[in-house]
This record gives C-alpha cells, sequence and structure tokens, in this order.
C-alpha cells in the first residue's frame, strides 16, 4: 500500500493545535516516517495536490471564503479530524456569536467596513461531515499520536467522553472544590488533558469542553456553592467553547 | 487548492494571530513603485470580547491569541493589569516569571530556526525533508525545542497556553527540588544551543542592510525579557506607561492596514535584531563570545543575520534558566493579592518576535472596559515593507518563481508568525 498522506488546514485559530503536532518532539519524526506530510503549511512548503488520506482541520469558519474552502477539504479528503475548540465548538472568537458583530468590528478596527467576516464562529461540523473530534483548547498532543496511529493501524482511536473528575480521582489529586472550595467545571468538563488545573491548585475551566452527558444543574448548584454569581457562571461557560457549554448547559 | 480567498488589509487582523497574507508589487518602468504586504486572517476580536471581563482573566483569554508565544501575551497582560491595581509583585515571582519565558524563547526561537528559517538557508521545503539528509540536526533542534517546552511545562503546566500562570503569580509555584532534573536538561540543551550558533553561523548570508529605528525594551544590569523601558536606537527611552503617547497607528493612503509608527519618527523595527543591538552587553559572556565568533558585531542590521540573533539569544536564554533554577527560592505565597480597582494600566514584555504591549482600563469592580494589544507584527510591518521594496528593487530580472521564493525568505527573516513565516506569498508584479 502506498504510504498514506496527511495534511492540516488552519481556519480561524491560534495554530497552538497544529503547534501540538510539531511538539511531538520525540513521535514527530516517527509519525513523519509513516505518512507523507502532503500539505501542512505551518512547517512544509513542499505541497502536493489531493486526495488526502487524513486530514486535520484546526481553527473555526468565520467568513464566506472559509465555509467554502472547508468543503473543498472536505471533498478532497477521506477521513477529516478536527482538532481543537475552535474547530470542535467554535473556539473562543465563538463569543462573538452573541454579540452585535458591527459594533464588535467597531470596537477593534478603524475601517469597519473592511471587515468581510460572518456574524458568527462555527465549528467545522456545523459545514461539513467530521470523522472524529480531538477536544481542547489545545488538544493534548498524546491523545493526537494516538489518534493518528489509530487510523494508521486501520482501528478506531480512543477517545475519552467522561469528566475531567476522573482523571482527576485517577491521578489522586485532592479536589480543589472539596480542600479549597476553588470553583471548577471538572464534573462537567471532558477528560483528556489529564486532569492539568487541579493538579496545579485550581478549579478546572472547560476548556476541553463539555463532557458527554453532564450534569449542568448539579454542576451549577455546585459553582454557586463556591461563591460564584450566576454572571461568573456564565462568563466561566462561555469562554473557550462558548457553544458547547450553552447548548449542554443551558442557562 | 489556493488559501487567496479574500483581501482583508488590516495590519491588526494579521496582528492578533498568525495571519496569512499577499504580497503585491508595482513596477513602472524598471522601478518598484510600489510594495504591500497584505494580511487578511480572519478578525478574531479579541479586544473586543475583553470587555466586561473581570481583571483575572486576561492570562488565560489572551494566551489563545498564539500558540506559538502564550507566555508572552500572558505576561504582558499580567503587567498591565497589575498596573492598573497598583500592585508589584514580590521579586522572586518576578524571578520565577522569567524563568517560564525563558523556555518559551527557547521553544519558539528553536521553533523558528530549525523547523522555519533554516530550511531556506539550505534549499530544503521543509524541516522533514532535510531530516531525510541530515536526520542528526533536526534531532538536535528538536531537543533543544523540546527542553524549553518542559521549562513551561515544568512552570506553567502546559506548553502551549500555560494553565498555571495568573494576575499576581501563579496557582502553584515549583519545590526547589522540583527544577533539579531540568537543571540537567538545561546542561545538554547549552551545549546544543551553541552548536546551533556555530551552524546558523555558516550560512550564506545575501548582502542586505537596513536602516530602521529599531526598538526594544531595556533594563540595565540585564537583557531584556519581561521588563524594561522602551528604547531606540535614535536615542528615545521612555516608560512603558507613554507607549501610546510614541507610537501610533496610522493608516497608510495604499491600504486599509494600520501601520505603527514612532510619532513624528516614522517606521521602526523590533524584535531580536533590536534587542540585540540595543542591549548586547548585556548578554552572558557566553553568549557574547558566540555571538562574536559567528560575526555579529555592534548592531545588526542585517535581517538574514536575525536567524544567528536567534540562536545567540537561545544560547543566552538556556544559561539564563539555569541561573535562575540556581538562585531560586519558592516565593512565600505563589501569588501576591491582586485587588480590583479602577483605573488603566498597561505592560510590555518581550515576546520571541519583539515588544508586546498590552493596555487595560478597569472600573471600580474590576471590569474591563477597553483593551489595547500592540502585537511586534504589526509594529514591524511598515519595516518589512521598505525591506521588500528596495529587496525587490535589486532582483527585478528574477522570474516570479524566483522572486517569490526569495521575498518568502526575506519576510520569514522577521518570524512574523509561524504561518504566514512558511508559504504564504502569492505574489502579484505589475510591470508597467
Ligand atoms: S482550539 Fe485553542 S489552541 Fe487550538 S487553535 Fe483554537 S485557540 Fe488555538
Ligand atoms: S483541567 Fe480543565 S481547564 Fe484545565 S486543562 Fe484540563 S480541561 Fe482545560
Amino acid at each position: 500500500m502506498d504510504t498514506p498522506t496527511l495534511a492540516v488546514w488552519k481556519f480561524a485559530s491560534c495554530d497552538g493545535c497544529q503547534l501540538s503536532l510539531l511538539d511531538c518532539e520525540d513521535d514527530l519524526l516517527a509519525v513523519a516516517g509513516r505518512v507523507r506530510i502532503a500539505h501542512f503549511l505551518e512547517a512544509s512548503s513542499d505541497v502536493l495536490p489531493g486526495p488526502y488520506d487524513i486530514s486535520l482541520v484546526e481553527g473555526s469558519i468565520t467568513t464566506p471564503g472559509d465555509a467554502e474552502r472547508i468543503r473543498q477539504v472536505r471533498a478532497e479528503s477521506r477521513l477529516l479530524i478536527t482538532i481543537g475548540a475552535c474547530a470542535t465548538a467554535g473556539g473562543i472568537q465563538a463569543l462573538r456569536n452573541q454579540a452585535d458583530i458591527t459594533e464588535y468590528a467597531r470596537a477593534v478596527y478603524a475601517r469597519p467596513e473592511y471587515l468581510r467576516t460572518l456574524a458568527t464562529s462555527t465549528p467545522i461540523a456545523a459545514h461539513v461531515d467530521v470523522d472524529y473530534e480531538l477536544h481542547g483548547c489545545p488538544i493534548d498532543r498524546r491523545q493526537l499520536v494516538e489518534t493518528i496511529s489509530a487510523l494508521l493501524a486501520g482501528r478506531r482511536p480512543a477517545l475519552p467522553a467522561h469528566s475531567v473528575c476522573f482523571e482527576c480521582k485517577r491521578r489522586n489529586t485532592v479536589c480543589v472544590v472539596v480542600a479549597r472550595g476553588e470553583p471548577c467545571l471538572g464534573p462537567v468538563t471532558r477528560a483528556g488533558c489529564g486532569a492539568l488545573c487541579p493538579a496545579f491548585g485550581r478549579g478546572c475551566f472547560g476548556c476541553f469542553g463539555p463532557a458527554e452527558t453532564p450534569n449542568a444543574p448539579a454542576e451549577a448548584a455546585l459553582l454557586r456553592a463556591t461563591g460564584m454569581s450566576d454572571d461568573d457562571i456564565r462568563r466561566i461557560h462561555r469562554t473557550f467553547t462558548v457553544a458547547a457549554f450553552e447548548e449542554a448547559a443551558p442557562s | 487548492m489556493t488559501h487567496r480567498y479574500e483581501r482583508v488589509i488590516d495590519v491588526r487582523a494579521l496582528a492578533r494571530v498568525e495571519g496569512e497574507g499577499a504580497m503585491h508589487v508595482r513596477v513602472r518602468d524598471g522601478a518598484v513603485e510600489d510594495v504591500r504586504l497584505e494580511i487578511y486572517e480572519p478578525p478574531r476580536f479579541f479586544e473586543a470580547f475583553l470587555r466586561g471581563r473581570q481583571h483575572t482573566e486576561p492570562p488565560d483569554i489572551t494566551a489563545r491569541i498564539c500558540g506559538i508565544c502564550p507566555v508572552a501575551y500572558q505576561m504582558s497582560a499580567c503587567a498591565a493589569i497589575e498596573d492598573a491595581c497598583r500592585v508589584t509583585v514580590p521579586a522572586s515571582i518576578a524571578a520565577l516569571r522569567r524563568l517560564i519565558y525563558c523556555g518559551e524563547w527557547i521553544e519558539s526561537h528553536t521553533l523558528h530556526i530549525y523547523l522555519l528559517h533554516a530550511p531556506d538557508f539550505l534549499g530544503y521545503g521543509s524541516a522533514l525533508a532535510l531530516a531525510k539528509d541530515r536526520r542528526d540536526l533536526v534531532e538536535r533542534g528538536l531537543a533543544l525545542k523540546q527542553a524549553g517546552n518542559d521549562l513551561i511545562e515544568l512552570v506553567g503546566g502546559r506548553a502551549i497556553h500555560p494553565i498555571n500562570v495568573r494576575v499576581g503569580g501563579f496557582y502553584r509555584v515549583p519545590a526547589p527540588g522540583d527544577l533539579a532534573p531540568l537543571r540537567e536538561r538545561l546542561r545538554v540543551a547549552l551545549d546544543q544551543a551553541l552548536d546551533t550558533v556555530r551552524w546558523v553561523a555558516g550560512f550564506d548570508f545575501p548582502d542586505f542592510h537596513h536602516d530602521h529605528e529599531m526598538l526594544s525594551l531595556c533594563t540595565p544590569g540585564t537583557y531584556p525579557i519581561e521588563t524594561g523601558f522602551v528604547t531606540t536606537t535614535g536615542g528615545l527611552c521612555f516608560d512603558v506607561r507613554q507607549f501610546e503617547q510614541h507610537i501610533v497607528e496610522e493608516q497608510v493612503p495604499h491600504s486599509t492596514a494600520l501601520h505603527a509608527r514612532l510619532a513624528g519618527r516614522g517606521r521602526y523595527l523590533t524584535g531580536p535584531a533590536a534587542r540585540f543591538t540595543l542591549n548586547q552587553h548585556w548578554l552572558t559572556p557566553l553568549a557574547r563570545e558566540a555571538a562574536t565568533a559567528a560575526g555579529l558585531g555592534e548592531d545588526c542590521r542585517n535581517p538574514y543575520r536575525s536567524i544567528v540573533v536567534r540562536a545567540v539569544e537561545t544560547v543566552y536564554a538556556v544559561e539564563e534558566a539555569i541561573r535562575l533554577i540556581d538562585a531560586y527560592e519558592p516565593p512565600p505565597a505563589p501569588a501576591a493579592v491582586v485587588p480590583a480597582r479602577p483605573g488603566t494600566g498597561r505592560g510590555a514584555t518581550e515576546a520571541p518576535r519583539g515588544t508586546l504591549f498590552h493596555r487595560y482600563d478597569l472600573d471600580p469592580d474590576g471590569r474591563i472596559t477597553a483593551a489595547r494589544i500592540v502585537p511586534p507584527t504589526s509594529q514591524n510591518q511598515a519595516a518589512i515593507e521598505d525591506d521588500l521594496a528596495r529587496f525587490v528593487a535589486g532582483r527585478l530580472d528574477l522570474d516570479n518563481e524566483r522572486l517569490t521564493a526569495q521575498c518568502e525568505q526575506a519576510i520569514r527573516n522577521y518570524d512574523p508568525c509561524i504561518s504566514c513565516a512558511t508559504h504564504f506569498l502569492d505574489l502579484h508584479v505589475e510591470r508597467a
């Protein structure tokens, strides 16, 4: 069989998720040895034409041109995997979704009339079919390596749908809510980071987005008990995966 | 497949993220009449949605502007908010901030040197292609980069968008013993960094010089990273609080792009070459020696040699990190208390790519009412265009393909941002 081709695409994003691929230092050359990197502008100016076996897509759709471009990427990709909060949930730039975009543009740009931008920032799956999703802002690089290796081996990648709390327990981290009354989104946030924040003594702020079946009312009560106002709770939900938490935990 | 779907010409759109762009050159009667570097990354509106947020939130939020230099965004944000709230953090916390920032310099500079810029000098399309012939070189680069990432992870919890940074300091600080294994790694990294300087010093540098005024933070007694006065080669020196009086963003007639300029003086350059030119006497002896041996003089005005400066700064950052680890004493508390208060705060630090300025206006509850972020790439845009105009003028006999390749390399000198730095030029030469 021919070496499978890998393409990496960027939409509205910070580049952090693609950078996770370059940050797989030990594994990077190993992975690169098993696939043909056919399109990865962040790392290579050698570009091969499609179709591509695996496409990794970073970033959200925020312009009419990008809405068109993602359809082309889909058409040229056998497997399409979205990576990160931008691509899976619209990302932090989806904060515009509840705002008046014209007013936003005026606040930031001297000549807003030159901007061509959509009023929303939407996840890739709102536009085309997606085969797998890697959550996180940024994604976890071990998960990325696992996913690429699984796909190369022809099996389904093992991607968690349970909450950060489980990882916390597995790691033997003392719960920051119980021990210190810190507000924490761990009970409703998708696992994948290894329960990083509680290990550093802070509550989870939800950068991996909601877990599959979050108990939103129970979580809201927990947050209120730590002294958060409803306004604080809405803000913490509306940050890194704005739309996702709103859908999972309508306030 | 093409990326060139839209031309939003606004330098702030570029500056907020790693951008994509196009370059337009107009030539009349054999002379370059106009050069435009157009950036049309989709706008992400950070300054707008920072409004209404609590003063504790910008470190996590602004980190998301850039995946390559999130620490720089976190540090400038903390500095600006602490300025607004009139809090000075203890020296032990400042030292730990400098330590995590060293990690980002090592990681970002090495990424640029090995994965983005060196392949140009060696005639490869990527480091992965280079690895097929010289795996040892690429492995050395990746190991050095990983040492930087490990440092950020140890102090910040995660290499991309660290979670342990907060206004006032950190959530948790390392115990002295935690740093020991890293110190061992950095000893190895120091040799790799010195080898990197020797390696890049041997590249073939085109003969090209600029005369821009150069701007950097300066901190007497030390090489500037997380603090300093704004200083220029033209003799200006002012407090970060005066940044907006001296640096104005102007609309230029040929495009909608805003260019940052020094008030009444014009374009300027920030970044490693500017830092080196203004501060090289504060490098460690070893880094200075490496610089001299690599042929860097008193100032660095050949943009192609910026790769050498990055390598020298990597040596410095590794040595500085070792020094900070040796001197490390855990702060009495992981963070200073930063109570909300109304006011305006400004902060600037030296991102790997240059001076990064933040300003926040806070209301009495500590809510942000306005935010302004001026990243290095927007400051450098005018200087980059000027370089390109002169660069192209000397190469008009080249066909478009070769000219494009050379312009891309010239732009990569400035490491403007990762995705524009790799492959982004859509060169239009109008020959009238
Ligand atoms: S999900 Fe987060 S880390 Fe990934 S590209 Fe978007 S902002 Fe960057
Ligand atoms: S604990 Fe929560 S906020 Fe922290 S890294 Fe994990 S998912 Fe993100």
